[in-house]
């Protein structure tokens, strides 16, 4: 990835072929609260049937989730539910979860997404309202502990919302929608420390 | 804000992530080439909009994005309840007197 970077920069009939992250280090802090864009991860989206499940598994390194609402995580690398065949697979350690994908001959779709979506942390003991500002699920921690995961939406865009901590939340969503999300989470923010 | 029972994720959750996806359990016939106009009228554009009890087909867009079945009462906007897509009309609803 450094590699390939460098050598773009370097040739100058292609200036601007970097890779730009959306949002790339916008920050917002409150009382009680931080909304951070994180940095780029690797993501895959992975529909797969039942009898895949175990191979799939083995090849990622984690167990995939099988129960609703409820993710897995080991080594840098995530796996959400987000269907009964349907999972979102995010890697910040730098490792590639679709190349652990193809050595699979199992039945499976697995779709390289890292550009598509952006992510958001919104940390501190006033996270779950800042959420909650625009996002219309019971957030509380019998609702939704420590390692729930869900599609559902903030105000009028679709997010993928994963609890890491009991005052911390992970926020994926589509980079178009990324300003509106981003601006959304940072007015919630404002209201949640107010 | 309405709950609904999603019955893949097996849980009930706020209506604005569910679109309704129109009348359930309408087949569409084996030999669609074969049907007669009246027949396919019938099938494509006829609904039954009852004023009462009625079955429709629900998304959940923003969640699992399944489709499944709902059991609707469209006087009180009651869910009265919900089940798989592929399943049987179920014969009893919870509730309801017939
Ligand atoms: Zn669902």
């Amino acid at each position: 990835m450094a590699k390939a970077a460098a050598k773009k920069t370097t040739s100058a009939t292609s200036p601007s072929v970097d890779r730009r992250p959306a949002l790339a280090g916008r920050a917002v802090s409150a009382t009680g609260v931080k909304v951070e864009v994180l940095p780029p991860a690797e993501r895959i989206s992975l529909r797969a049937p039942e009898a895949s499940v175990a191979a799939l598994s083995k090849a990622l390194g984690l167990t995939l989730p099988k129960k609703p609402k409820t993710s897995a995580s080991k080594a840098g690398r995530t796996a959400l539910w987000l269907g009964p065949d349907e999972w979102l697979v995010i890697d910040e350690g730098g490792n590639d979860p679709l190349a652990d994908c193809a050595t699979v001959t199992a039945l499976h779709s697995a779709v390289g997404i890292s550009h598509r979506n952006i992510a958001i942390s919104v940390a501190g003991p006033a996270a779950e309202a800042t959420v909650n500002s625009g996002c219309p699920q019971d957030l509380s921690l019998d609702a939704f502990p420590v390692g729930a995961a869900s599609r559902t939406i903030l105000g009028k865009a679709e997010i993928v919302l994963l609890r890491t901590a009991n005052d911390a939340f992970h926020v994926e969503c589509w980079r178009s929608f990324s300003d509106y999300v981003f601006t959304f989470l940072s007015e919630g923010a404002r209201d949640a420390a107010g | 804000m309405l709950l609904i029972r999603c019955p893949y994720c097996e849980e009930e959750r706020p209506e604005l992530e569910f679109r309704n996806a129109g009348e359930a359990h309408i087949a569409r016939s084996a030999n669609i080439a074969g049907e007669s106009d009246d027949d396919f009228e019938k099938f494509f554009f006829i609904r039954s909009n009852p004023k009462g009890i009625i079955y429709e087909r629900w998304r959940h867009m923003h969640g699992c994005a399944r489709f499944f079945n709902a059991v609707r009462d469209t006087v009180t906007d009651k869910f009265v309840m919900t089940y798989k897509a592929g399943e049987p009309k179920p014969a009893k609803l919870p509730g309801v007197a017939k």
